[in-house]
């Protein structure tokens, strides 16, 4: 077997890890810190897939930004006085977790099934991207066929910030202040 | 090379787990945390595509996810903080105002 399949699955059963500590542990904050070493080892994985410049991203972004936001949410909430358990089964969420299942094994079904077969369609072929660059490749592609979506993301991002100021501000209804 | 449907697989069990941890947790931010690794897995399948079929497309995808999850954590998180200060409680099995 190759280094690149061994690695691969080192990794997949590292981050399925990981993801079921996310759902296991009781205190948010080893959740977080689990979600963190997934969003790490799917970094690897990406880079296994020839998509360095991915894997750079979900590390800054998800591991970096996005979870640091959860861990300071965490800390602000100062969530030790929360009393309730980290699982609780009823007969609704065991049938949800039932079926959840149920699409999950049909997804692998479909997933291996001698029909889909995919195979090269474009010309971004490994050697091809280290010859030009993977990043170069990547900028080109965003700001030519994909740079509609690249400026209503950026409308979207800008919305979301201003959305997040408001509906986080404590509004001071005694004081008589603006806001 | 890694066969493609082996990381459509990982990406389906992440997703799957994702699911089951939205449906059985009931701390609110430990739902989010979930919601985060749904979108990864997602992810994974596009960079997975991407990668079987040599195409930047998948590529493409994968950024606008992960900007949109991004702006998804954002405005969630200011809600959940809401909530906090007005209910005292993020357990979502409390939250109910609006459950029939």
């Amino acid at each position: 077997m190759e280094m690149q399949l061994i690695f691969f699955y080192v990794f997949a059963v590292l981050s399925v890890g990981g993801a079921l500590s996310v759902l296991l542990f009781r205190s948010p904050v080893y959740c977080a810190m689990a979600l963190v070493g997934t969003f790490g080892f799917l970094s690897a994985i990406f880079i296994l897939l020839n998509s360095e410049f991915v894997a750079a991203i979900q590390l800054l972004i998800y591991a970096g930004a996005i979870m640091v936001l959860f861990l300071f949410v965490i800390m602000l909430l100062n969530l030790r006085t929360d009393k309730s358990p980290g699982l609780t089964w009823s007969l609704p969420k065991l049938l949800g977790v039932a079926v959840s299942i149920g699409i999950l094994s049909q997804m692998i079904g479909v997933i291996n099934s001698p029909a889909a077969k995919i195979g090269p369609k474009d010309i971004f072929s490994p050697q091809y991207l280290d010859e030009k660059g993977s990043v170069k490749v990547i900028g080109e592609i965003l700001f030519t066929d994909y740079v509609l979506p690249f400026e209503i993301i950026s409308v979207l991002l800008m919305v979301a910030v201003i959305g997040a100021v408001i509906i986080a501000k404590r509004h001071d209804t005694d004081s008589g202040g603006e806001g | 090379m890694i066969p493609v449907s082996h990381v459509l697989t990982l990406s389906a069990i992440l997703f799957t787990i994702g699911v089951s941890g939205v449906i059985l947790r009931r701390n609110a931010i430990v739902v989010f945390m979930c919601i985060e690794l749904m979108l990864n897995g997602v992810n994974l399948g596009f960079i997975g595509f991407a990668y079987g079929m040599q195409s930047m497309t998948g590529v493409m995808f994968m950024f606008f996810v992960l900007i949109v999850a991004a702006a998804e954590a954002v405005i969630g998180l200011a809600i959940i903080l809401a909530i906090f200060r007005n209910k005292g409680t993020v357990d979502i099995e409390e939250i109910n105002l609006l459950r029939w």
